[in-house]
């Protein structure tokens, strides 16, 4: 597994080496350039792309609903700290209890099952 | 140019057929997600967001248009999942079919596997053309004669009846992925099939639901390690011990379940090498696998990443026999594409029947065939403008920059709502089909 380097040069392309020195700059591939614009609008966003957040919200799909036990089990955890395991900010996030629905969040009831127009 | 196709660079693709509705006003459940020719290719199906699944029939070709291949009309359509709800987890678990499979035909009945993220069912979709008539103890519409009355005694006479088609789930194989499925893949055995989650591969006997055996298994022992997931899993054709799974991560493992009984080993690892000094951000993302194929001959598989088409010789696991570019020109785009989730979405091949040409998708409706034989490309359109019957479809050019000639069109112009993530070939003829967010198009080569 190869690692990412925090804040990375960008790389030299695909320019030849009497361009490179005509224009006295470096010249980045596509790809890099893409990646710089990126950086530039999200300065926080972390080295490691495919690593583990990344896929972590993937393998969590799926609308959440509220769990009245996720939710006690948020307000035990904030009064007795030291007696439950340590929780990872990524795992925090996902704990139902700590957001309290409003009817805003409640998603929207599905619509009753009708015929495919497919098949119209 | 024209069009790529099997046997020839001559092939001209015509439009034939359009389904669903015309309003841009899409609901959720109309999104298709899943399109599939069965094993001869009379029968097409596809799967929604909605759980249901639309089975198509081909006509039996008209002596009047010679000319002309039958048309397929709807056959059978049925609610194959339902939405459910995971109470442990306070989780809703997706009726969104994820993929079909048909077994090949064995009796007068036809067998399909469909999955959504959680629950595999295999569906039996039986015809019904006669009914018994006749009876001695029973009305014709069904009320209970006094036996009394009853003074001659009849046999009872099969009739002919409008044709009906009952779809009936036979199988419910659930409660074996704890991630989401993303592929099922029937053996060439015909008794076995495959599913597969983001961690996990599991075999089935098609026959026992609750049962089922996990051959690959690479969850990490510590989450906070994980750094790839399986992507698409496929039995190959005719070697019944052998399957091959993508991964996140661009690889491809080869798996022989004469080895041991998990997985985890793979016989063969597939890899492009990657020039280091070409890494960036997007790397790892663009090349995840999003589907992967056994060519029919079993010589050769295929894979889609996020830009390319790869074709690998089973024989040679170092880096693919052939790279098709499907929209290089995406890759100065990488930025946008991630911000509005574009970068993640999952394209699917295929190969046509004799193996010659590979197709794939991709955004502004359009669809990309690569020949492998004569080394052609073409792009075309599936839109309700190129619709007229039997038009040919017109070769659609994008222009990378500067000067856009008349007919191209440019980059910043394309419409990434509009995305063919599944498309299907014929196997046998040159008819494919097509699918948009909410239309199937079928397309056939000019006769």
């Amino acid at each position: 597994m190869s690692e990412e380097i925090e804040g990375t040069r960008p790389a030299i392309g695909e320019a030849s080496h009497e361009e490179q020195q005509e224009m006295g700059d470096t010249v980045l591939s596509p790809e890099k350039a893409e990646e710089v614009k990126l950086k530039a609008r999200f300065p926080h966003l972390g080295a490691k792309p495919g690593g583990s957040d990344l896929l972590r919200k993937r393998l969590q799909k799926g609308q959440k609903f509220f769990d009245s036990g996720d939710y006690n089990m948020a307000k035990a955890k904030v009064k007795n700290k030291q007696q439950l395991p340590a929780v990872t900010p990524a795992e925090k996030a996902e704990i139902t209890g700590d957001h309290i629905p409003t009817p805003q969040d409640i998603p929207q009831r599905k619509p009753s099952i009708v015929a495919s127009k497919l098949a119209g | 140019m024209a069009g790529a196709g099997g046997g020839g660079n001559d092939v001209q693709w015509c439009f034939s057929q359009v389904k669903g509705a015309i309003d841009d006003d899409v609901a959720e459940a109309d999104i298709i997600s899943t399109v599939e020719f069965n094993h001869s290719g009379e029968l097409l199906a596809t799967g929604d967001k909605g759980g249901r699944v639309v089975i198509f029939q081909q006509e039996l070709e008209s002596k009047n248009q010679p000319q002309c291949r039958g048309e397929y009309n709807v056959y059978s359509t049925f609610q194959s999942h339902e939405p459910e709800f995971d109470y442990l987890k306070s989780l809703e678990i997706e009726e969104k079919i994820n993929k079909i499979r048909w077994l090949p035909q064995k009796n007068a009945a036809q067998f399909l596997l469909s999955t959504n993220d959680k629950t595999i069912k295999l569906w039996k979709i039986s015809e019904r053309d006669k009914r018994p008539e006749g009876y001695n103890l029973k009305e014709e519409d069904g009320r209970y004669r006094d036996p009394t009355t009853v003074t001659t005694l009849r046999v009872p006479v099969f009739q002919p009846m409008d044709l009906m088609v009952e779809a009936s789930p036979r199988r419910v194989f659930a409660n074996a992925h704890t991630y989401h499925i993303n592929s099922i893949s029937v053996n060439s055995d015909c008794e076995t099939y495959l599913s597969a989650d983001d961690l996990r591969i599991n075999l089935w006997n098609l026959e026992i639901t609750d049962r089922s055996f996990n051959i690959v298994d690479i969850k990490p022992v510590n989450m906070e390690e994980l750094t790839e997931v399986i992507t698409a899993a496929e039995f190959h054709p005719n070697q019944c011990n052998t399957f091959v799974y993508s991964s996140s991560k661009g690889t491809i493992r080869l798996c022989d379940m004469r080895a041991s009984a998990l997985c985890d080993q793979h016989s063969k690892l597939f890899e492009e090498p990657e020039d280091p000094s070409n890494r960036s951000f997007f790397s790892e993302i663009i090349s995840s696998i999003s589907d992967v194929k056994f060519s029919h001959s079993g010589r050769y598989m295929m894979t889609r990443d996020y830009l390319s088409v790869k074709i690998w010789d089973l024989n040679m696991e170092s880096r693919p026999v052939e790279t098709y570019q499907v929209h290089e020109y995406l890759r100065s785009k990488l930025c946008s594409l991630y911000e509005n989730d574009c970068i993640f979405d999952k394209f699917e091949c295929c190969w046509n029947g004799n193996d010659s040409v590979v197709m794939t998708g991709s955004y502004n409706n359009f669809f990309r065939m690569f020949d492998r034989g004569y080394r052609q490309d073409v792009t075309l359109e599936a839109s309700r403008e190129s619709s007229k019957p039997r038009s040919v479809l017109k070769p659609r050019k994008v222009c990378t920059g500067g000067k856009r000639k008349k007919d191209e069109i440019s980059v910043d112009s394309l419409d990434f709502n509009k995305k063919i993530l599944h498309t299907a070939w014929h196997p046998q003829d040159n008819i494919i089909a097509v699918a948009t967010t909410n239309n199937l198009y079928i397309f056939q080569d000019k006769l």
